[in-house]
């Protein structure tokens, strides 16, 4: 089995340890030598990743954890979220994301859904698991070149 | 939690009769973002306002910020407020590009190259 390092925390479903995992997230992909672009990336990743367990997964009076989880492998990082609050309709989620299109009249515009179109275009690969509350499983690949801003859409490697 | 290591947001407002200049500060999630709702929303709901929000210091934001924005933008139609977003910094203007924003909030200037 191809050998990585593991790391894992759980904190409160609340907003303001959002901030807490988006610096966590750094520093590990600091030390793993992402480029600064990269990193910036896996910080609105992870941030929309949590920001999305917080908000779908627990009632107002309820309380409860998130799980993150960190693979550091040789050449990429996989980053585990995962809540166990009520499961919600992916392919419902899915259909109200995407980016803004310019027939859209303003008024129409959604004021959420575009987290999930976000870590789908800043990561590599993204899993989406629904079956005991949700657990998203992204990817990113950690690239010896810098890859121009303008250019770093989808990644072609798989 | 210490200041400076954990950035909060700061909103400061500039009024010159209908020329609001909100300065923003800090990072843009979904725990600041209400904070920025909240200085926002008032200014583009009055009738003729000229809202301006100042991004220069903003070095994070996420989707909890596009919200943010694209109610303003939709406020400031129904009410007829003007709204613009100036000093944008690249990182930040990436999500607004990604997600096809730029082309529906007006813009003034983006920051390039300032992570060197």
């Amino acid at each position: 089995m191809e050998a990585f390092d593991y790391i894992e925390m759980k904190v409160p479903a609340k907003a303001e340890y959002i901030g807490v995992m988006r610096l966590t997230l750094s520093g590990i992909a600091n030390r793993m030598s992402f480029s600064y672009d990269a990193i910036e990336d896996l910080k609105v990743a992870i941030s929309e990743a949590v920001t999305n367990a917080v908000e779908h997964a627990y009632g107002e009076n309820e309380s409860g954890e998130i799980t993150v989880g960190f693979g550091l492998y040789e050449d990429r990082i996989e980053i585990m979220v995962a809540d166990r609050g009520g499961s919600f309709n992916l392919e419902e989620v899915k259909s109200e994301t995407g980016p803004y299109r310019s027939d859209e009249p303003v008024e129409k515009i959604r004021e959420g859904g575009f987290g999930l179109f976000l870590i789908e275009a800043l990561m590599d690969e993204v899993k989406i698991n629904n079956k005991y509350g949700v657990m998203v499983i992204m990817t990113k690949y950690n690239r010896e070149e810098e890859v121009d801003m303008d250019d770093d859409q989808v990644s072609t490697i798989q | 939690m210490t200041e400076g290591v954990i950035m909060n947001l700061s909103v400061k407002i500039n009024e010159d009769s209908n020329l609001k200049v909100l300065e923003v500060s800090g990072e843009i999630d979904a725990y600041t973002a209400p904070e920025l709702k909240e200085s926002l929303m008032p200014l583009i709901r009055e009738s003729g306002n000229q809202v301006e929000v100042d991004l220069e210091d903003v070095q994070y934001m996420d989707s909890t910020g596009l919200g943010v924005f694209v109610s303003a933008l939709k406020t400031s139609k129904e009410s007829g407020s003007h709204f613009t977003l100036k000093n944008v910094q690249g990182r930040v203007y990436r999500i607004f590009e990604i997600t096809g924003l730029s082309e529906i909030i007006d813009i003034k200037a983006v920051i390039r190259g300032g992570n060197e």
